[in-house]
């Protein structure tokens, strides 16, 4: 395979992988500790890499989801003193162990290749040198490999538990009442966090971790209702920005991380926009529409107060109405208009009639 | 002493500190809203967000003064927060998730602006990495003055619109209903703090600056229930951080400044949730452990109590063996009979008997009318 290939399916692959579990963060209003956690694992890291003296143990893959769970355990540990709220006990608990591992990288490890640079930022294009060798064959870039079995991996737990993430993310009360338990599928999750991130924050640093487990979610968020179908456009959003960023960072000759996360905010804010019944157009259409739809059902209720009494002639004049209904008179001469349009009136001699669907409207909005 | 001595002569120290104690007074100030609103990783993304800003900036003036950066750090935090309010207040989407979502496409936007920039042949872009991960000791002296003037504004604007925070922080719909224009006020106030936070940037980094915003402040709240308190105590604790660390981090080689400050203010945290008074978890262990003693003591005088109604004389004695049988917590009776003792409700009657006195039979019929009228 060609290098450019095998980085796109390397992007590809760490896309889906980081989807999947970022839909549950996403739904359980837990977003932001994949952030923490894809900074706290630089200590585990540090930690690791002093411990075994190299970076390309599976030791220190171990060891960085380790420190994941750490950090989800420390936060649940601070929340549950009720001494601070759960947003800041994220925000005290990762910076103390960044800080920890900059300082052990500045005092020990100095002269290694081990930056804090290539933890955050990640260089996806270096991703196929590092090649996975069995008995002198060739198996293809190693990033590859390991991100397509944490891929395997996503995917079996939550087709294995999909009934129990589902029953925990939307009605945690009911799933401990059932007898499933919380904290066991809260750290199961969070273990798969961590475990993906430490598997792609290698070859594509940590911040894109954050935007692949949290951007494609949030997009298919509004996309969706369904659970199943979030995973499913989630997945296919990774995929679509992985390779049309890869494609952008080729033509401008920028770093592929950035412009991956470039490319999911882009898609996030098309979706945002027109997203068909929750994106903002449709919010101020159906606005729109309501505002509307309000003020000829008050001219209706007003119309049907008077019909066929004595004084009608004057209330329901075209050229009264605004003034029993408290109108300005542009505004109640184009709902006028609208409901002539929609039907809901008609004329009869400069007298405004309700029609049958009409009466319909003003019977409705009296009931409700 | 070598300390003390250290920040009278030496220049560059001086400097540092003193911008990184200002940043800790405007950053523990500020936090204080952010951390009551719920909103303390809102720092974390402004910081993250303020990196495409620093690149555009360098990009199209082609200078790499600190003034420059900083204004376009401070637009493009600024113009992330905007985002984050529009997706919150017009879609379903949580504050969370935005958060996240705002956070890493802007820094990732930033990367590419980044690498993009490398390219151009005037570019050496080694003065933006500070930015990145924070270097205190390339703070001038111009620098900390801008600092100073800037966080001047900042807390005069704090001082004037003190009462409508104050309202946004606590109950936002009441400030509507009464007129306020909530939302200008919100708008100011993240204005305020994208103005901290990147000023910040230079001196503990991207990363590490979201600790300054939530840590004074989560220790602040832990001593006191009043706002003004907090935030004054919030931005003491700042100031003390930023000092200690910069001094910390010039004493010791290899000790960078960022995370020595981050790591001091955390420490004040520790402190702060263990000891502070009332809240601490020090002190509410010892009162639990209060608690359960007077409890436990409680259960024995009514045991006492049962038994000496078998009698005509309620100061009949009994065994203590029988009332370790009678409680379910049976080692914890000897302390509470030499309580009992103490408060001479009970007393020894010879040979592992105990009875009670004239006051522990007053004492144990009102503790039997109390868990009465309770029931």
């Amino acid at each position: 395979m060609q290098p450019q290939v095998e980085i796109q399916l390397i992007a590809a692959v760490v896309a889906v992988a980081c989807a999947l579990p970022g839909v549950f963060l996403v739904l359980r209003r837990m977003a932001m500790m994949s952030d923490a956690i894809s900074h706290a694992i630089l200590f585990g890291i540090v930690v690791a890499f002093l411990v075994v003296e190299s970076l390309g143990s599976p030791f220190l893959v171990f060891g960085a989801a380790l420190t994941g769970v750490l950090t989800v355990s420390m936060v649940e540990g601070l929340f549950k003193t009720r001494l601070v709220k759960e947003d800041a006990a994220i925000g005290l608990v990762f910076p103390v162990l960044f800080s920890i591992g900059v300082i052990l990288i500045s005092r020990f490890a100095g002269n290694v290749h081990l930056d804090i640079d290539a933890v955050l930022l990640g260089e996806l294009a270096f991703a196929p040198f590092d090649r996975l060798m069995f008995n002198n064959h060739d198996l293809g870039p190693k990033a590859l490999w390991v991100m397509g079995g944490i891929l395997l991996l996503n995917i079996i737990l939550i087709v294995l538990f999909f009934k129990e993430l589902k029953l925990a993310s939307f009605d945690e009360g009911l799933a401990s009442a059932l007898g499933f338990s919380p904290a066991l599928i809260h750290y199961g999750l969070m273990s798969q966090v961590s475990l993906t991130a430490v598997g792609a924050f290698d070859a594509v640093g940590s911040i894109l971790v954050v935007a692949l487990m949290i951007g494609p979610p949030t997009s298919a968020y509004l996309l969706t209702d369904r659970l199943s179908r979030m995973l499913s456009i989630s997945a296919a959003i990774g995929v679509i920005s992985a390779v049309s960023g890869y494609w952008l960072a080729h033509w401008w000759d920028v770093n592929i991380a950035g412009s991956i996360a470039t490319m999911i905010g882009l898609i996030f804010f098309l979706i945002y926009l027109f997203a068909p019944r929750r994106g903002v157009v449709a919010l101020l259409r159906r606005r729109n529409y309501q505002r509307w739809h309000f003020a000829e059902s008050m001219l209706a209720v007003h119309l049907l107060t008077h019909l066929g009494q004595p004084e009608e002639a004057r209330e329901c004049h075209r050229d009264e109405v605004h003034k029993h209904l408290n109108w300005q008179e542009n505004h109640a001469k184009r709902v006028v208009r609208r409901a002539l349009q929609d039907g809901y009136v008609h004329l009869d001699k400069d007298i405004l009639r309700l029609t049958a669907i009409g009466k319909k409207l003003a019977g409705k909005a009296v009931v409700e | 002493m070598n300390i003390l001595t250290d920040i009278n002569f030496d220049y560059t120290l001086r400097i540092v500190a003193l911008g990184s104690a200002i940043l800790g007074a405007l950053s523990g100030a500020l936090g204080a809203f952010a951390v009551l609103r719920k909103q303390s990783l809102i720092g974390d993304t402004i910081s993250h967000a303020a990196l495409p800003g620093i690149a555009v900036a360098f990009f199209f003036t082609g200078n790499k003064t600190t003034t420059i950066l900083l204004i376009g750090a401070a637009l493009s935090g600024w113009l992330a927060t905007l985002f984050i309010l529009g997706i919150v207040k017009a879609t379903r989407i949580k504050l969370d998730s935005a958060l996240g979502l705002v956070l890493s496409v802007f820094f990732g936007f930033g990367l590419v602006m980044l690498t993009f920039i490398q390219k151009r042949p005037d570019a050496n872009q080694a003065g933006l990495e500070k930015f990145l991960f924070g270097q205190a000791a390339t703070l001038l002296a111009a620098d900390v003055q801008m600092m100073a003037i800037l966080a001047g504004v900042a807390v005069l604007a704090l001082m004037l619109l003190w009462k409508e925070f104050k309202l946004l922080s606590f109950d936002e719909d009441f400030g509507a209903t009464q007129g306020f224009a909530m939302n200008r006020i919100n708008l100011m106030l993240t204005t305020l703090l994208v103005v901290a936070i990147v000023l910040g940037l230079q001196t503990v980094g991207v990363v590490l600056m979201s600790a300054m915003i939530v840590a004074p402040a989560a220790a602040a709240r832990q001593w006191t229930d009043k706002l003004s308190t907090m935030v004054l105590l919030s931005a003491v604790f700042g100031v003390a951080a930023g000092v200690s660390g910069s001094l910390l981090s010039s004493r010791i080689p290899k000790l960078p400044t960022g995370p020595t400050i981050v790591l001091c203010i955390s420490t004040v945290v520790l402190f702060s949730i263990f000891v502070a008074p009332a809240r601490g978890l020090l002190w509410r262990w010892l009162r639990r452990r209060r608690n359960r003693r007077q409890f436990r003591a409680e259960a024995v005088l009514l045991d006492l109590m049962d038994m000496a109604r078998h009698h005509p004389n309620l100061e009949h004695p009994h065994a203590a063996a029988v009332l370790h049988t009678l409680n379910l917590d049976g080692r914890a009776v000897r302390n509470s009979l030499a309580e009992l003792a103490e408060r001479e409700l009970v007393r020894p009657a010879g040979a592992g008997l105990w009875s009670l006195t004239q006051a522990g039979i007053a004492e144990a019929q009102q503790l039997e009318r109390r868990f009465q009228a309770e029931d």
